[in-house]
């Protein structure tokens, strides 16, 4: 059973509803007896990074993601905003993120001469860096749909999965073992996004 | 042309059906809306625009509830207009599920709202709308309140104020040519693609693939939008949710 976190950060019923089309069982719940079962949690999100972090502290749900993640080793996919809630902090806000995987989101800063906008809004190809099952069939034709200001940094390179361009390269993907972020909307791009859950909820859950 | 336009079907909505309109008006009714994205899920279009055509007009607030459910259905991007009136309701709609709003009585009425919302939301995330008419002598006018209000203004200079007041995208739509399958007014949409710096979305008359591609190429459109040629199929318009194949629009060289 996959369960989609829910603390109040936007609508999650097209995540269920993607699951769904692909036949995979999933609920939206902030129950912990349900989350304590779950084989795998998603972590969603949108709007900015310390509303996040205040109402996921608020849903005392923090305590049950580390432990699903940490000790239970169990996979945990970030998506949007729920992936940038995974690493360190942000230049987006004052708070501490979950310090799952080790990297900052930081704000786009483009030269002048780009001409381009934040927020990064529209479809967008990626690149793998590292091999994981999460990208698994993902071709370099695949795009997918961002809506975002801030970006992931990584310490180091073995924790960015996927790369895109905009402007210049940034992590577009994270993972650390059994944790896992992406920046861009799978449920929002439609049969390339279905890869991406599809290989996530397919997964056997130990580490990966 | 950019590295990939967007193609984009528009659906309207009237009392929570999917409808298709002639000139914006002859509503015709073509069924539930959840059942057509569900199509366009599967044939993984780039974006859905939703409209609901009565609500300005009606004065009548976004049914959210309703919103919810059909973006609950949608695995693409999705926009959404009609009714809207203030920055809460913007609020509201970007967190049911929607990607952008689109705004069009309201920017005439109130043209600040545009800016408190793209101060919110970014630009990218507003859109304003324009319909526009010709008149007996060949000069186009905008239109509000679902093209029943006459506006004094004509569509470029609406659009430019659009900008100005921090729209990120205008979506121009032709009230002439709105189900008519004529083809798209190009010579307007190549004059407000002019006038501007943010994308134009261009509406109205699309019969096929070859008019979508003389709408991006000749009218300089950023993204194509279309209603009947997405829910109707054939000479004899039968109702039938249809959308061309990638290979389709790789071969005339759209993408």
């Amino acid at each position: 059973m996959i369960v989609i976190l829910d603390y109040g950060m936007g609508n999650v019923g097209s995540i269920l509803n993607m699951l769904k089309k692909l036949g995979h069982k999933s609920v939206i719940s902030s129950d912990p007896n349900i989350i304590k079962e779950a084989g795998k949690l998603i972590l969603p999100g949108v709007g900015s990074f310390d509303t996040g972090v205040e109402k996921l502290t608020k849903s005392g749900l923090i305590p049950l993601i580390l432990n699903h993640a940490k000790v239970e080793k169990k996979p945990l996919l970030g998506i949007c905003l729920g992936m940038q809630l995974l690493g360190e902090k942000s230049e987006e806000g004052k708070l501490a993120g979950l310090s799952l995987i080790p990297f900052e989101s930081k704000k786009f800063n483009f030269e002048d001469k780009h001409n381009l906008k934040t927020p990064h809004m529209g479809w967008n190809l990626v690149r793998k860096v590292n091999e994981s099952y999460l990208v698994n069939s993902i071709d370099s034709d695949f795009r997918f749909y961002f809506v975002h200001s801030f970006h992931a940094v990584c310490k180091s390179n073995e924790n960015i999965l996927l790369e895109s361009i905009y402007g210049y390269k940034f992590a577009s993907a994270v993972f650390l073992e059994n944790i896992l972020g992406v920046q861009f909307h799978p449920e929002k791009s439609h049969k390339f996004g279905m890869k991406i859950l599809d290989n996530f909820a397919r997964r056997d859950n130990f580490v990966s | 042309m950019s590295l990939r336009p967007r193609i984009m079907p528009t659906l309207l909505l009237k009392e929570d059906a999917l409808v298709k309109t002639i000139k914006f008006s002859k509503p015709n009714y073509l069924g539930d809306p959840i059942n057509a994205l569900k199509i366009f899920n599967g044939k993984g279009v780039d974006e859905v625009c939703i409209l609901d055509i009565d609500a300005s007009y009606k004065k009548k607030e976004p049914n959210f509830g309703y919103l919810k459910d059909i973006a609950s259905e949608a695995f693409m991007p999705l926009s959404y207009g009609g009714g809207i009136t203030n920055l809460n309701q913007i609020k509201e709609i970007f967190y049911i599920g929607y990607e952008k709003v689109i705004i069009n009585s309201s920017f005439i009425e109130n043209p600040n709202l545009i800016k408190e919302a793209a101060n919110f939301a970014g630009s990218q995330s507003i859109v304003v709308s324009i319909d526009y008419k010709k008149n007996l002598f060949g000069q186009r006018f905008c239109y509000s309140h679902g093209g029943k209000a006459k506006q004094k203004i004509g569509p470029v200079e609406l659009a430019v104020k659009a900008q100005e007041y921090g729209a990120g995208e205008i979506f121009l739509n032709s009230i002439d040519r709105d189900g008519t399958m004529q083809g798209y007014d190009i010579e307007i949409i190549k004059e407000v693609v002019d006038a501007l710096t943010i994308p134009v979305t261009a509406c109205g008359g699309a019969k096929n693939v070859a008019d979508i591609k003389k709408v991006l190429l000749e009218g300089k459109a950023h993204a194509a939008a279309a209603g009947s040629m997405f829910v109707y199929y054939g000479p004899h318009k039968a109702v039938l949710i249809n959308v061309p194949s990638e290979k389709d629009l790789f071969d005339n060289n759209i993408y």
